[in-house]
């Protein structure tokens, strides 16, 4: 799922990649890409993750993990890095969900009494970027999925999301729903059905793979 | 001619805080975190404080050392899912929080360091965030007021300083800093190292001077500055 989604990563795109999951896409991006990874606390231009042994304590991500600078990496402050949000020049962003409606809108950042962690920077990454993807497993621990007709969680952003990549498929919000694009290996289409609380529209013919 | 000197204690400049101050304290993670101001407030015992701070770093580090010592009484933030500690004591009712988008956050502060009033967004229109804000129209766009958010100081950790409080952040430690740098009545930072007046480059600053008040040079690096061991 996460090397998929690294894919749809194009040359010369400026791209934040959020908390969780979205973090790993790093690792599947070409060393040779034309990409610049923005990361909110104040940096573009992020390099490969550091070991303990190598990190500089003064360069981190907004996920707290410990970066590299590349050639041509620039530092600025949480106004400037949320003015490049804000302002429209980030074409993509990837973001971790709690639930995402067959409208797009999303439900990230509060579990009412059991998990309210904050926004961070969610909201005008899920508002502003031009382009908004979900990473996510398609259900809770529990069991329950992820997508849904409408979410019942406080929302992030409404109607933001275009598309969702889950540990079983590929899925476009459209605007009549959730369409199903692709499939992950050794999966079903009845499987995918089954595990999404949303009507699922189905291509015609070979449903592609990952 | 020559520039006032504001270098000053931690005890000295420290003590100025008192019970019921709002304080903004600059820093995202550990880069920018201003511990031994943190330290010195802890050992100091101010309570009933109001904290601004992106996040509530992480147990056993910085603002919870506050918050464990029953410090706080309310928390304005942007995300606490690093620090147990936090959550606990909000869904306990022990600790006001009050969220805010981490982009507005910041525009907020600095509205308050420019002498604005405030700032017009439709950040979090559709969300809890927005609920019970005054709305305004422009250009045909619904767009809420945000107030300016200023503070009695702002603790503040730069890499290099001089004297006069001219300031830089070294790498991702810029964060909230510079915005809070302009923003609070008092201004108090702490710096790795202070050099000789002039031995800043002048277009090298990111906090100027005017904008400073006390400047405390740190004898030691605490273990909280390090690298985290994850």
């Amino acid at each position: 799922m996460v090397a998929r989604a690294a894919r749809d990563i194009q040359s010369g795109m400026t791209v934040n990649l959020g908390i969780g999951l979205p973090t790993q896409v790093i690792e599947h991006i070409a060393a040779d890409m034309q990409v610049c990874l923005h990361s909110e606390n104040g940096i573009a231009g992020i390099g490969p993750a550091q070991p303990y042994d190598a990190a500089d304590r003064n360069l981190i991500d907004a996920g707290g993990a410990y970066v590299s600078p590349v050639a041509g990496t620039s530092y600025f402050d949480s106004a400037v890095s949320f003015a490049l949000v804000r302002g429209g020049r980030l074409d993509l962003t990837m973001l971790g969900a709690f639930q995402v409606s067959m409208h797009g809108d999303l439900a990230n950042w509060k579990i009412p009494g059991l998990f309210t962690p904050g926004a961070g920077g969610g909201m005008e990454l899920a508002q502003k970027a031009k382009q908004v993807i979900v990473l996510t497993t398609h259900t809770d621990r529990k069991g329950r999925s992820k997508l849904v007709q409408e979410c019942t969680l406080p929302l992030t952003a409404r109607g933001c999301v275009a598309r969702i990549f889950t540990d079983m498929a590929v899925i476009d919000v459209t605007p009549k729903g959730f369409a199903l694009c692709e499939i992950a290996a050794g999966l079903t289409t009845d499987d995918v059905i089954k595990a999404t609380d949303a009507p699922l529209a189905v291509p015609r013919g070979k449903i592609p793979t990952f | 001619m020559r520039l006032p000197d504001k270098t000053t204690t931690m005890r000295d400049a420290i003590g100025e805080i008192t019970d019921g101050a709002t304080v903004m304290i600059g820093g995202f993670g550990v880069p920018g975190t201003p511990f031994c101001l943190i330290d010195a407030l802890v050992q100091q015992g101010t309570k009933d404080l109001t904290i601004i701070k992106n996040d509530a770093n992480e147990s056993g580090m910085g603002v919870d050392h506050l918050l464990k010592n029953g410090q706080v009484a309310r928390l304005i933030t942007t995300h606490i899912g690093l620090n147990p500690r936090a959550i606990e004591m909000m869904n306990a009712g022990d600790m006001a929080v009050e969220f805010c988008a981490q982009g507005i956050l910041a525009e907020r502060i600095r509205a308050a360091g420019a002498g604005l009033a405030g700032i017009l967004t439709d950040i979090g229109i559709d969300t809890e965030l927005g609920e019970g804000k005054q709305r305004v129209s422009v250009g045909g766009h619904s767009q809420m007021v945000e107030a300016a958010l200023g503070a009695d100081f702002a603790l503040i950790h730069a890499g290099q300083a001089d004297p006069f409080g001219n300031l830089c952040y070294a790498g991702t430690a810029q964060n909230f800093n510079p915005a809070m740098a302009m923003a609070a009545n008092t201004v108090i930072a702490e710096a790795e190292v202070v050099r000789p007046l002039g031995q800043l480059a002048p277009n090298t600053i990111h906090t100027p001077g005017p904008f400073v008040d006390r400047v405390v040079e740190l004898t030691e690096l605490t273990e909280e500055y390090a690298v985290v061991r994850r």
